[in-house]
């Protein structure tokens, strides 16, 4: 039987993190001089919806824990305790441990039973405050107490027993539970505290329902409107029932129209989807061959085709893409932590946050942006005392912000510090050996800090300033196709900005031929194109360089790189395209461009190896292949610059 | 041959001592190799080249949306003229989880040997290394050299694999 339970499992702990993280989100966005009550019922129906669930699965250390934590919540939403700033931090914190407590349930470890101990004394002691109140709070309406639950036993039939005393409707629990095998121990589930509301409130019988949420009827309920509103909840079996509360915003309405599907299906549906374009692109290549009388038809039909196909890419794309908001809503908790730490006072703006992006991009942005977020926090914005002092207001400033620019998205942390030092910078560039110039640009010396092992903070804090961290910012960004730039200026702030492309799957691209074959070079990492003159290529020592508004590019030929014969070798009768890549600028010579296109990235080491200078292969519309060019590693091919620039 | 005949043969090819194989022409030599590694064949078509890879790495085509890297065996154990025409052949090959074709000069037939018809292979005299060898078969007036494709495939020679890679997976 216990077999069983597993495949539930998977489900409880999404759901349960899911509703974590939206009481996180409400009680950091609670007011608490005028809490809305709204909220605090959404709160409340989330510590709610873990305890019942826990309460069948049998993980006691979350049903002890939310079930304190719900009395206060109850007390709270009822307006019978006004929850105060210590409060919640007790709120959050309990949110936290509830998280690990998750975690341990998940990864099937022990449970730290001390801290959940210690967890629920603070709670406990919290309450204790309040006890006094405890007998208003027992005899008030309960309206919305039967709408949770997980929705997986509708089936199960009516316990009419609401009415009974609390000693049978343990019974009444546990005979049920045995019923239907969902708890191995029962009896011992429901006499432990597990669901040990019997004891503090035994005077509610429609904590039953509370508690599982699966009864089709109230009988015995004395309000007899709550028969309605359960229609309504029985109707919507979703976690946020949003029939009953209309009010409730709109997104959460949205959110609760959805289906879990494996991210596994979507990918394969992409994959094939990616073919379905590629072979309607190859239709339509013969179809422009056809001549006679079913051409036009066919042309209409192949028409047809195009917008079907390119519609169906575009929702199979959106599928996976997810608003950027899922990341961003664990930052006001972050700055607020960091900030009360720190004794600084931040504010924090976030916007753009229903950008939407790819979601296997999303979870490799986490560590990153919080990086850099505690690093604004931390070495940007400064103390209360020094940003009066240096005519600033004290509350300093730090906006996320993210919007979608052409073809890539462009992430943003802004903030009104104290900007980025460069004489700190360089001094400690010295101290730590690294490749640096005391004429370095400001953009190159605010890349230092990117090179590991560099650190300018002061003192070392436990925040941040232990020089791990920026180094695997860049990596870590570089590793999803993207890249960071800094902007900054002394004393009044910097931004970091992140650059990544829209999907991993589609890169925007622009295919360039060399010889008889196609290469795709990235769109975001070209600069311009040009056909240069004779006087415009310089030699240095057998390799060309490029003379372009008053800069000398190195020129990589790509045909020498790719080893291609019959390709145009004269720079002069070519075309050169200038790139960016995050460490160097080069400039790529090929025969011609052909034009702009995105493409499907598909593996090249799937059957074959890895490729100096390919990032992958994609299928072109004839359904020859083209190599997609990876320009970081072509930088790579650069040789150091430093010796050169001194020439210059 | 009926088909109660026909089911009996495909009972048979379990059978521990009987295989089929798929034999091969490369110039004047006769090869053959395990059927069941075989995943389609095809006739030759045009590749994009990939750089950095020795000469009979011809380079990779689309194969319904998978790149697969195709390999002219006659380039690489130097047998026969490397000509491409309407009649050239690649078979596709599914060995060790990933898709390599092989250019060859013809197919010609599928034989079924049992390990006794199978004699050992000599140290010398054909264009493989006898690592890739399973071992030589006299047929009619010809001999047949079936050839150990999936040692072949996944070999350092041939670098069709990363060295890291096939060294996990050993």
């Amino acid at each position: 039987m216990s077999i069983d339970m597993e495949q539930f499992h998977g489900v409880f702990f999404d759901e349960s993190q899911e509703h974590l993280d939206s009481m996180e989100q409400q009680l950091m966005e609670l007011d608490l001089n005028h809490p809305d009550p709204e909220q605090l019922n959404s709160i409340f129906r989330a510590a709610h919806s873990i305890k019942g669930g826990s309460g069948i699965f049998g993980f006691d250390a979350l049903t002890g824990l939310t079930h304190i934590m719900e009395n206060l919540l109850d007390k709270a939403r009822q307006g019978t305790t006004q929850l105060n700033e210590a409060m919640v931090n007790v709120l959050l914190e309990t949110v936290d441990l509830l998280k690990k407590t998750l975690d341990t349930y998940k990864n099937k470890e022990e449970v730290d039973q001390q801290s959940i101990d210690a967890g629920i004394q603070t709670l406990e002691l919290v309450l204790a405050d309040e006890s006094g109140l405890d007998a208003s709070a027992e005899t008030t309406d309960h309206d919305s107490d039967d709408i949770e639950g997980f929705g997986l036993f509708e089936s199960d039939p009516p316990v009419d027993t609401a009415d009974s005393s609390p000693e049978s409707i343990t019974d009444n629990v546990s005979g049920e539970v045995d019923d239907f095998g969902l708890v191995e121990q029962p009896k011992a589930a429901a006499d432990e505290d597990g669901f040990g509301f019997f004891e503090t409130m035994p005077m509610k019988p429609q904590d039953n329902n509370k508690a599982y949420g699966f009864h089709d009827k109230n009988v015995g309920n004395p309000n007899a409107k709550d028969k309605t509103s359960d229609a309504s909840a029985r109707a919507t079996p979703s976690k946020n029932n949003p029939s009953q509360k209309v009010s409730e915003q709109p997104k959460k309405v949205a959110e609760s129209a959805s289906i879990r599907v494996d991210t596994g299906k979507i990918d394969s549906l992409v994959n094939l989807v990616g073919e379905l374009v590629i072979t309607q692109s190859m239709l339509a290549m013969i179809g422009s061959e056809v001549t006679g009388e079913i051409e036009d038809k066919l042309q209409t039909a192949l028409a047809e085709l195009q917008r079907n196909t390119r519609e169906i890419q575009e929702s199979v794309m959106s599928m996976r893409m997810l608003p950027i908001s899922v990341t961003f809503n664990r930052f006001p908790r972050v700055v607020r932590d960091l900030s009360s730490k720190l004794g600084k006072k931040v504010d924090l703006q976030i916007e753009g946050g229903t950008t939407e992006i790819d979601k296997g991009m999303i979870e490799k942005l986490v560590d990153p942006l919080t990086h850099l977020v505690r690093n604004s926090i931390d070495h940007g914005i400064e103390t209360v005392e020094q940003r009066l002092a240096s005519g600033k207001s004290e509350t300093g400033t730090v906006i996320l912000r993210a919007e979608q620019r052409g073809g890539s998205i462009e992430i943003s942390i802004t903030d009104d510090g104290a900007g980025l030092n460069r004489e700190r910078i360089l001094s400690k560039a010295v101290e730590n050996g690294l490749e640096h110039d005391s004429n370095m640009p400001d953009s190159q010396v605010w890349d230092l800090i990117f090179e590991a092992g560099f650190s300018t903070a002061v003192e070392v804090t436990d925040v941040s300033g232990r020089g791990v961290g920026m180094d695997v910012v860049r990596r870590n960004i570089e590793a999803i196709g993207g890249r960071i730039e800094i902007e900054s200026s002394f004393g009044k702030g910097s931004v970091f900005r992140i650059h990544l492309p829209l999907t991993l799957a589609i890169v925007d691209g622009m295919c360039v031929s060399v010889g008889d074959q196609i290469f795709v070079v990235p769109l975001v990492n070209i600069v311009e194109s040009i056909q240069p003159s004779k006087d415009q290529i310089k030699v240095i020592s057998n390799d060309n360089l490029l003379w372009i508004r008053e800069q000398y590019w190195p020129l990589i030929p790509l045909h020498k790189t790719m080893e291609i014969e019959n390709a145009i070798s004269e720079p002069d009768k070519a075309i050169v395209v200038l790139i960016e890549s995050s460490k160097k600028r080069f400039a790529l010579l090929v025969d011609a461009l052909v034009g702009q296109q995105q493409v499907v990235i598909k593996s090249l080491e799937k059957h074959y190896k890895r490729v100096t200078g390919v990032a992958g292969a994609t299928i072109m519309g004839d359904g020859g292949v083209a190599m997609i060019l990876d320009v970081e590693s072509l930088a790579g091919l650069v040789k150091p610059p430093s010796t050169e620039s001194k020439k210059t | 041959m009926t088909n109660a005949q026909m089911s009996q043969d495909n009972q048979s090819y379990t059978d521990a001592d009987s295989r089929e194989f798929l034999s091969f022409v490369l110039g004047e030599e006769h090869y053959a190799l395990d059927i069941m590694s075989v995943k389609e064949i095809r006739g030759y078509e045009a590749v994009t080249k990939i750089a950095n890879a020795p000469p009979f790495i011809k380079g990779v085509i689309n194969l319904r949306g998978d790149i697969v890297p195709i390999v002219d065996l006659r380039l690489k154990f130097e047998v026969g003229e490397a000509t491409y025409n309407e009649f050239t052949i690649v078979i596709m090959l599914n060995v060790a989880q990933r898709i390599v074709g092989i250019v060859v000069d013809g197919v010609s037939d599928v034989i079924r040997l049992t390990d006794e018809q199978i004699r050992p292979p000599p140290e010398f005299g054909v264009a493989f290394d006898s690592r890739y060898l399973l071992g030589l078969v006299p047929i009619e007036d010809h001999m047949v050299i079936l050839v150990n494709i999936e040692s072949l495939i996944s070999s350092d020679e041939l670098g069709l694999v990363d060295k890291q890679i096939s060294a996990s997976q050993e």
